[in-house]
């Protein structure tokens, strides 16, 4: 058993750059504190997972990657670049997509202006291909094109969410609780798509995660966080056989 | 209630059935109604000869009052129990009328805007060369400006979804542009230039309503909602206490009289060898003064129109819709939520700004008294009663808002039951309260609610998305 006990330290530091770097975070709301000093690390080409109960600071930490809420201590390094400090419409530009947690697509605008929107970063440049690409991954949204965001099922929103994140182009995606309130059917449906993205076109993602099982067999790392510190760390597998997690976050839970 | 089906109670909630709820309904209703007269309607106060105040009773108006409420709150209840046992129909008539207006929109357009284009003329066919001053005037142009004015202000709360309820100062930015300009600048430095002090200061009223658009957004940009509303509530006011009391560059109270009217491109409408009339080798009238504003608010407010239909389909208003919606997701999409926003709050003022250029411009005085925060509220409801963002909703808003009362002034035939010195523009207020509640009970989200795609495949894939009734899921 190689799963570290104590964070980020033990982690085999991989010999490329990573390509997001969290280092010694901490993150309030108001005073109280949500991220108590936070490490991770993804690397290029890698699915990382960060699972954690109910309120640990998983969907904190993403936000605090795009600078709601700003981090008051430590450093948040993208690319080689310091963005601790950076506006989120700016962060967004760089390189990174997320679908936020609630999905948060918009209602009224159809799915077709819902995908525009994912485009506008790059000013529209491929947005024909990208939305035939789109269309391929997520048939489902092909046929909505017209409808209206507000109107499609649970599972197609968090279809329309990601293929808005991915309109962008994005060098890292990261996707907050895909799999909340969805058909077995339909999660398996989504992680499916995020490991062939994964595979087919190197693209880097960091998936927070409750459902531990799935993540942990899809990612090539995790990291487990309690109450707002990374508490374990290692490769999904090895988080997966780790007894401890398995008492914590998979017993009793449905595989 | 055991008659409800499965359908009905889907739709609405466990209604009671049966006569004696609904009469304690409406005797409820009744009984607030009364609470409510008492201390507003039960008592009338006015001067006698000797300056004494009289209290009137007016127990009669209460009981009237209290009446309507009764019988109104009585047909409601009925009308909710009827539906929810499943005998009426479950689509509202006009729910099922919008679709095929839709339809027809491609057809009504052109015809609505031919109409405009032909109403002086049909107003001098119907009313004569005098009589049609009135309607080209008191309807045309009025509610034209109203029409523009909520086009404007639909920009910023339609559209951007930040509620303004100081949207006055922007006209009265504009209005006291042009008249400033054209009475003290352009007389002090340029005077030839004053039979086009109208074309000239329309722009600069624009952009300097423009400019005080984007200064109210910076303080106001982590605002939403209810705190914004309340700080543009507060920003109107300051204009005009500015305007009021800055006698020396406003002329306070007693405002800005002998605004040079518009000139037909550079030849004045008077009865000079030089004016319109004889340049043009007519007879002298008013009336064609009034018919050549008419058609400049028109095309000002089609430009509105224009304006805002173009930007719907550019990134900058697809952001703005985007911000109504989510201003979190939006960021996180890379958009710039401040940039956005002043440009609503700037486009939105702009257009108020020339608004108020051509209303002082018609009028030849402003003072404050026209720029109160009555007005805020008139378009603010133009653009809720129409639909948030629908351009036709508004149209058609403005057209009942203020064609609507004027319109009563000219039916005779309501003078016996109201008395003769009815005058409905003195029930304005309360045709609002009114046209405010009921549609909030049918149509809650305007009377246009659904909103127009801006980008259209061209091959239809499935089922169009304005058919489709919104859910949130």
């Amino acid at each position: 058993m190689s799963a570290m006990t104590e964070p980020a330290a033990a982690v085999a530091t991989s010999p490329r750059q990573p390509l997001l770097s969290v280092r010694g975070v901490k993150a309030y709301y108001g005073n109280i504190i949500a991220l108590k000093g936070v490490d991770v690390d993804v690397h290029p080409g890698e699915i990382v997972t960060l699972i954690g109960a109910n309120g640990a600071g998983k969907s904190t930490l993403m936000m605090t990657v795009f600078g709601n809420p700003r981090a008051r201590e430590g450093q948040v390094i993208y690319d080689g670049q310091d963005i601790t400090r950076t506006e989120t419409h700016l962060i967004a530009r760089m390189g990174l997509a997320q679908s936020p947690e609630g999905r948060r697509i918009f209602p009224r605008m159809t799915v077709y202006e819902n995908l525009q929107m994912g485009a506008s970063v790059d000013n529209f440049a491929h947005f024909d291909q990208d939305l035939e690409r789109i269309c391929t991954i997520f048939p489902r949204l092909k046929e909505r094109l017209q409808q209206r965001g507000g109107t499609l099922s649970g599972g197609e929103q968090q279809m329309l969410a990601i293929g808005r994140a991915l309109m962008s182009r994005p060098q890292l995606l990261m996707l907050d609780e895909p799999s909340l309130g969805l058909a077995p059917l339909i999660v398996k449906m989504i992680f499916d798509t995020i490991r062939d993205l994964n595979k087919s076109e190197g693209l880097t993602v960091f998936l927070v995660e409750q459902n531990a099982f799935h993540a942990l067999k899809l990612a090539h790392r995790g990291y487990v966080m309690v109450n707002g510190v990374i508490t374990m760390s290692g490769s999904g597998k090895e988080l997966l056989a780790n007894p401890q997690v398995r008492a914590a976050y998979l017993e009793g839970g449905r595989h | 209630m055991a008659k409800a089906n499965n359908r009905a109670s889907e739709q609405t909630a466990i209604v009671e059935q049966g006569l004696t709820p609904a009469l304690k309904e409406a005797a409820f209703a009744a009984l607030v109604t009364f609470g409510l007269c008492i201390p507003i309607v039960a008592w009338g106060t006015r001067q006698d000869l000797n300056n004494r105040l009289i209290l009137d009773q007016r127990w009669d108006a209460v009981a009237w009052a209290v009446l309507i409420v009764f019988v109104g709150r009585l047909l409601v209840s009925l009308n909710k129990q009827r539906r929810a046992a499943g005998g009426g129909p479950l689509v509202s008539m006009p729910n099922a009328l919008l679709p095929a207006m839709a339809k027809l929109l491609p057809v009504l357009a052109p015809l609505a805007i031919g109409f405009l284009f032909v109403f002086p003329i049909v107003a001098i066919f119907g009313s004569g060369w005098q009589g049609s001053i009135k309607w080209i005037d008191n309807f045309g142009v009025q509610i034209l400006i109203y029409v523009m004015l909520g086009w404007g202000l639909n920009i910023v709360v339609g559209l951007a979804g930040l509620l303004d309820l100081g949207y006055v100062a922007f006209y009265a930015v504009g209005a006291y542009s042009y008249a400033l300009f054209a009475t003290k600048v352009i007389p002090a430095t340029y005077p030839a230039l004053g039979v086009w002090a109208f074309w000239i200061c329309l722009p600069i009223a624009g952009l300097l309503a423009a400019f005080w658009g984007v200064l109210l957004g910076f303080p106001v940009l982590r605002l939403r909602g209810d705190y914004l509303a309340i700080v543009t509530l507060a920003f109107g006011e300051i204009i005009r206490l500015v305007l009021i009391n800055w006698v020396d560059f406003s002329g306070g109270y007693a405002g800005i009289s002998t605004i040079p009217r518009p000139s037909f491109f550079g030849i004045p409408f008077n009865a000079s060898d030089s004016g319109f009339a004889a340049v043009f080798g007519l007879e002298f009238s008013p009336l064609y003064r009034t018919i050549f504003l008419y058609y400049v608010i028109l095309m000002l407010a089609l430009l509105t129109a224009f304006v805002t239909i173009r930007l719907r389909r550019m990134p900058v208003g697809r952001a703005w819709e985007a911000l109504r919606e989510d201003e979190i997701a939006c960021r996180s999409l890379g958009i710039n939520t401040t940039s956005t926003k002043l440009t609503a709050f700037a486009i939105g003022a702009g257009f108020g700004g020339v608004a108020g250029a051509f209303f002082a411009a018609r009028q030849g005085f402003i003072s404050p008294e026209s720029f109160t925060f009555m007005e805020s509220a008139v378009v603010l409801a133009i653009v809720v009663l129409g639909g948030m963002g629908s351009l036709w909703g508004v149209a058609i808003a403005a057209v009942a808002m203020i064609g609507g009362p004027e319109l009563m002034r000219e039916m005779d035939l309501l003078k016996p039951i109201f008395g003769a010195d009815f005058d409905p523009t003195k029930y304005r207020m309360l045709i609002f309260g009114l046209a405010m509640v009921v549609i909030m009970i049918w149509k809650p989200r305007g009377l246009i609610s659904t909103r127009e795609p801006t980008a259209f495949l061209k091959e239809s894939k499935s089922v169009s998305g304005s058919l489709v009734k919104e859910g949130h899921g």
